[in-house]
């Protein structure tokens, strides 16, 4: 046992050596340590530099607040992670943590030069200082900032563990299992209310599992006693779950809160077993339950950061729940009752301490407990400076003047290896304020606290300002017992011995006799912000709390200001000199304690990232060698190379195929609408541009959707089934999104039209076969159907059967081809795609992609929504004027055709361009502007799709730009980084203007 | 993450529904009769309240249905949900 390792307790089992490293360096520690327990058993506090002026810290505090304390664990391996809390990090065999923020060692840092220079680096510097010379900021400033700034290493490789999402719902959720949530759950679980507890450290009892003296007593019994009956009890309800090593990360509105489990960050590496580490749970509860506890406040003095100065209950604990001594030669400091809580029990067991008290007197029972101890107090008094580089070895005590604005008298100079501060306690109403609460401030221990209003959650216990143990638990049965409507419980008549007051001297800087401009007294100890900088954020003008936390980064770094928000708030309204509470405080966000990015995307991860939609006949593709695009959450086929082909070669070899013989397409992943009613006419009329009603049955219609804003919206074929019924066709992209909108309509606008819609696209499956050669194809398929013009002329459908299986042949193009789509439910989509294949064999039937089909179609001249639309043209602008109804009332979108910014004739005009050398390609996106010399130089458009036509042998572009229609034949320039690419505007059709090839 | 009461399914999770701005906005029934600046009002004007709002939601993720729901914005508290058609309960 090492010499700090003064006292046994019953929950580190001192029999159980764990040993671990830190810096490189072996130690032990116990089974039940955490590891900044166990490092101060083996005296070390100095554990990390601090992110500024790399002082050395030390460890503060025992929990989620700590500021200093954070930990690089398991370095390089794939399981590192930076920024972790050695107070919170359950120690295991084989733990390698390291110090951050330190070069070359903790020991001896590089950067601990900032610390003699701060003087030139207050709050602000950086805003202010690499503002100039603009050059230096590429080059010098910024890889300079980055390599001295940052918290700890990322992980390079991707995380290898699991992580789980869990929903629940309860009817009472307790957040927080110290003695006041215990009470609760106790109260609704027996009261038949299916009850979770969650807990975020290993064991229940907060900070009364190790309470255990004359000066504490329930029923009596020591109060450390009587809970650990409580929790025996406790553990054997049933309608009750308890979660520990579980903390809240966020609480929404209406009782949904996100609570993070960790389920194998305790154990050694090589005992996880591959299993889940963390679950999220998410929680709806109709009760809540805040039992969150407070954390103790440091004081602000000269000098308050060397390592050795700590937070008083935390050195209680360390010593009563860990049995660690942080010192043998301590010195409290404190401005309440609850610092000689520790005083007592330090000397209870024999070791030196002292308090520093800056009231004046103090008559509760637990200070005449100390003094009887014989702990010498020095009243009305105050530290004003300390000493020791890596550890605290002394400190300067003066007296307080009356009215506690100054020092009086001498210095004092004591000795001290550990300095524990205690300046009141601050309640955690972060739960409380994220679920939208508000707060009051209490005067008398200068305090934040929940003024409840939502009838669904309460907050109990020192969360609640009750810090008497009393008030904890009578509070606390009494809240539960009108919160759930409980008569009556077994806590009514508990009785309760306490020993300390509320009474404290508040005050948020403590004076010094050394000049203000000169005192190191740090608020923020994560981000080095002193007093100091808080002061000159309010002379350089910040007024609102917010842009003081900002301008000086007070609170914002990985602990949120758990330790420094309220002294920030303090020194701003004393200086300010308006009423502390009237300043309102600073946001409290989630997540309360940092959450893991694993946590956050549980298994949606790699695959399952997304859905990923296959049509039926995407076996087939993969077999062919498909290369594929991802088309919304559709794997779609880009080209098919052969052999060693590339995108380019396929692409122009499947082009010149599909118009010289034949070529397959699967379609199946355009949006398909099934619309029903006696309205279904009607109601087309209004939601597509041109006119439907006189479609005759059998037949097919082009349509062109536009927003309520005359914008574009979708494109596709209709085909009229029957006399009250429509197949609609959308974008792969867009069906959805489509289904909606009409859908909206439908119930918001028309509720008086008679139709039904119901999205198809899954239960279909769609070859296109297009081509000269396709009619030949369709025969072959369909010996017994009529394929000539007269009976099965273009754009219209016809029913089918392929080996008695029905099927849909639609005679429509978006390649400009002759061509036949043949929809089949989609079970047999790849057999009919095979039989496709098959039929067309003599003629090369040659499957073709997305790729071949963008260029067709811009052969064509024939627009793709989304790729030459961008929401913002009208069909005016896409030269589309003969598709909107001139004779139809109303339609989506109409009115805003001829709104004084859609008839401007400068808008961006759908063109096509052709490049002067016609092997030059242009680029998708490229600016086309038609003055380069003139500067600024003005862009006038940008290209939309551009390609190498085989069928044409040259290279041909749509664009779209300013006053297009009226740029016919003129010369434009497209600038790119190395060259001026000079183009024509031509017509956006390049090929078959006459439209022949549709009925070769 | 509110929990909303579906006038056709009940109480479900926000994630369920999706939320399509200010409600009680009818679309005009002679568009081509209406100024640019009537029309204009129509398409772009939606009022942005801190308080008590009337907005349309959509359970996108179950019946597919559109309701009104009154809400305040200040501290999304739903005071009530109604069916389309159905005229805004009074204050």
């Amino acid at each position: 046992m090492t010499k700090y390792r003064v006292n046994k307790t019953k929950h580190v089992d001192q029999t159980k050596t764990v040993s671990f490293d830190f810096d490189g360096k072996s130690y032990h520690g116990f089974e039940g340590d955490t590891l900044a327990s166990a490092l101060l058993s083996n005296g070390v506090h100095l554990v990390g530099r601090s992110f500024k002026y790399h002082r050395p810290r030390g460890i503060m505090s025992c929990g989620s607040e700590e500021p200093n304390a954070i930990c690089q664990i398991n370095e390089d391996t794939d399981l590192t992670e930076p920024n972790v809390r050695a107070t919170e990090i359950e120690l295991y065999e084989g733990l390698k943590a390291s110090s951050q923020n330190c070069w070359p060692s903790v020991n001896f840092d590089i950067g601990g030069i900032n610390n003699f220079i701060s003087p030139f680096i207050p709050a602000g510097f950086y805003y202010k200082t690499f503002m100039w010379p603009k050059s230096f900021w590429k080059k010098i400033y910024e890889p300079l900032i980055r390599w001295s700034a940052g918290l700890g290493k990322s992980p390079t490789k991707p995380d290898p563990e699991l992580y789980d999402h869990k929903h629940v719902h309860c009817d009472v959720l307790i957040i927080g299992g110290g003695i006041s949530g215990i009470i609760a759950s106790k109260i609704a679980a027996k009261n038949n209310f299916k009850t979770i507890l969650i807990e975020d450290k290993n064991i229940l009892g907060g900070s009364t599992i190790f309470q255990k003296n004359e000066n504490y007593k329930i029923n009596d019994k020591y109060s450390g006693e009587w809970i650990y009956e409580e929790i025996a009890e406790l553990k054997k309800l049933d309608n009750l779950t308890i979660k520990t090593r579980t903390s809240l990360a966020a609480y929404h509105s209406y009782n949904y809160l996100l609570a993070k489990e960790n389920i194998s960050d305790h154990l050694p590496l090589d005992k996880r077993n591959g299993g889940i580490r963390q679950r999220l749970w998410k929680i709806r509860a109709d009760k809540v339950i805040v039992a969150t506890g407070a954390i103790e406040r440091p004081l602000v003095f000269n000098n308050n950061d060397r390592p050795g100065i700590m937070l008083s209950n935390s050195v209680k604990k360390y010593l009563d729940f860990y049995g660690v001594s942080c010192g043998f030669n301590n010195v409290i400091f404190t401005n309440n009752d609850s610092a000689y809580e520790t005083a007592v029990s330090l000397k209870e067991k024999g070791i030196s301490v002292v308090i520093i008290d800056i009231r004046k007197k103090s008559n509760s029972k637990i200070v005449k407990n100390a003094e009887q101890l014989g702990v010498k107090i020095y009243w009305n008094s105050t530290v004003v400076n300390t000493f020791g580089l890596r550890k605290i070895n002394s400190i300067e005590i003066m007296n307080l003047s009356e009215d506690g604005s100054n020092v009086v008298g001498d210095k004092n100079r004591i000795n001290c290896d550990c300095l524990a501060l205690s300046g009141g306690w601050t309640p955690m109403v972060h739960m409380h304020t994220q679920s939208g609460g508000k707060l009051d401030f209490r005067e008398i221990d200068q305090t934040f606290i929940p003024n409840e209003i939502n009838k669904n959650h309460i907050n109990v216990g020192s969360c609640n300002g009750d810090f008497e143990l009393e008030k904890i638990i009578n509070n606390t049965n009494k809240k539960v017992k009108n919160f759930l409507k409980v008569s009556e419980t077994e806590f009514d008549n508990t009785s309760v011995l306490n020993s300390k007051e509320l009474d404290k001297r508040n005050i948020w800087l403590l004076p010094n006799y050394i000049s203000e401009g000169k005192c190191k007294s740090f608020i923020d100890f994560q981000n080095d912000s002193t007093a100091k900088d808080i002061k000159l954020a309010l002379r350089e003008g910040f007024k609102s709390i917010e842009h003081v936390k900002r301008y000086t980064t007070t609170g914002m770094a990985t602990d949120q200001g758990k330790l420094s928000n309220m002294h920030a708030l303090g020194i701003v309204a004393d200086t300010a000199g308006v009423k502390m509470g009237t300043l309102g405080t600073t946001t409290f966000r989630p997540p309360f304690t940092p959450l893991t990015f694993g946590s956050i995307v549980g298994r949606s991860v790699g695959n399952f990232f997304d859905i990923t939609r296959k049509t039926s006949i995407h076996e087939w593709h993969i077999q062919n060698d498909a290369k594929f695009e991802n088309v919304g959450q559709w794997k779609r086929p880009w080209y098919y190379p052969i052999n060693e082909e590339g995108l380019h070669d396929a692409v122009q070899r499947e082009s010149k195929a599909a118009r010289d013989s034949a070529g397959i397409l699967d379609a199946s992943t355009l949006g398909k609408i099934d619309i029903q009613g006696t309205d279904a006419s009607e109601f087309l009329n209004r939601v597509y541009t041109n006119a439907w009603s006189k479609l005759g049955i059998g037949k097919c219609r082009y349509g062109l959707m536009l927003n309520e804003d005359g914008m574009v919206y979708d494109d596709g074929v209709t085909t009229r089934l029957g006399e009250n019924h429509y197949l609609m066709t959308t974008t792969t992209g867009g069906a959805a999104n489509v289904l909606s909108k009409l859908e909206d309509y439908l119930q918001t606008e028309w509720p008086e039209l008679d139709v039904y819609l119901t999205s198809v696209t899954d239960h279909y499956s769609t070859a296109s076969i297009c081509g000269p050669n396709s009619k030949k194809i369709l025969t072959k398929i369909f010996p017994n159907k009529d394929f000539s013009d007269d009976a099965f002329p273009h754009m219209s459908y016809q029913n089918a059967k392929i080996d008695e299986i029905n099927c849909r042949i639609m005679r429509i193009s978006f390649t400009g081809e002759l061509s036949y789509e043949i929809n089949i439910e989609s079970k047999f989509g790849k057999s009919l795609w095979e039989k496709c294949i098959e039929a067309g064999k003599e003629f090369k039937i040659t499957p073709y992609g997305t790729e071949t089909m963008h260029l067709l179609r811009a052969e064509k001249g024939f627009i793709i929504v989304g790729q030459d639309t961008d929401g913002t043209m009208t069909p005016i602008d896409l030269q589309m004027d003969w598709i909107v109804s001139k004779k139809k009332y109303d339609f989506i979108g109409k009115r805003s055709l001829y709104r004084s910014d859609t008839i401007r004739e400068d808008r961006k005009q759908l063109v096509g361009l052709l490049t002067d050398d016609p092997n030059e390609i242009l680029e998708e996106g490229a600016q086309i502007v038609s003055d380069i010399r003139k500067k600024p130089v003005e862009m006038i458009g940008h290209v939309t799709s551009s390609y190498f036509s085989p069928n044409l042998n040259k290279s041909i572009a749509l664009a779209v730009v300013k006053s297009g229609k009226k740029l016919k034949g003129q010369k434009l320039i497209v600038p790119m980084e190395n060259k001026n690419i000079n183009v024509t505007v031509s017509e956006s059709v390049f090929l078959d203007k006459e439209n022949k090839r549709i009925n070769a | 993450m509110f929990l909303i009461n579906c006038p056709y399914c009940g109480e479900r999770d926000q994630s369920e529904f999706s939320c399509g701005g200010e409600a009680h906005i009818v679309r005009p029934k002679q568009p081509t009769e209406l100024s640019d600046d009537e029309w204009a009002e129509y398409l772009f004007m939606r009022k942005n309240i801190k308080g008590v709002q009337f907005e349309r939601w959509n359970h996108a993720h179950g019946c597919r249905k559109w309701f009104n729901m009154v809400r305040d914005t200040s501290n999304d508290k739903i005071h009530a949900v109604y069916k389309m058609g159905e005229k805004p309960p009074v204050e």
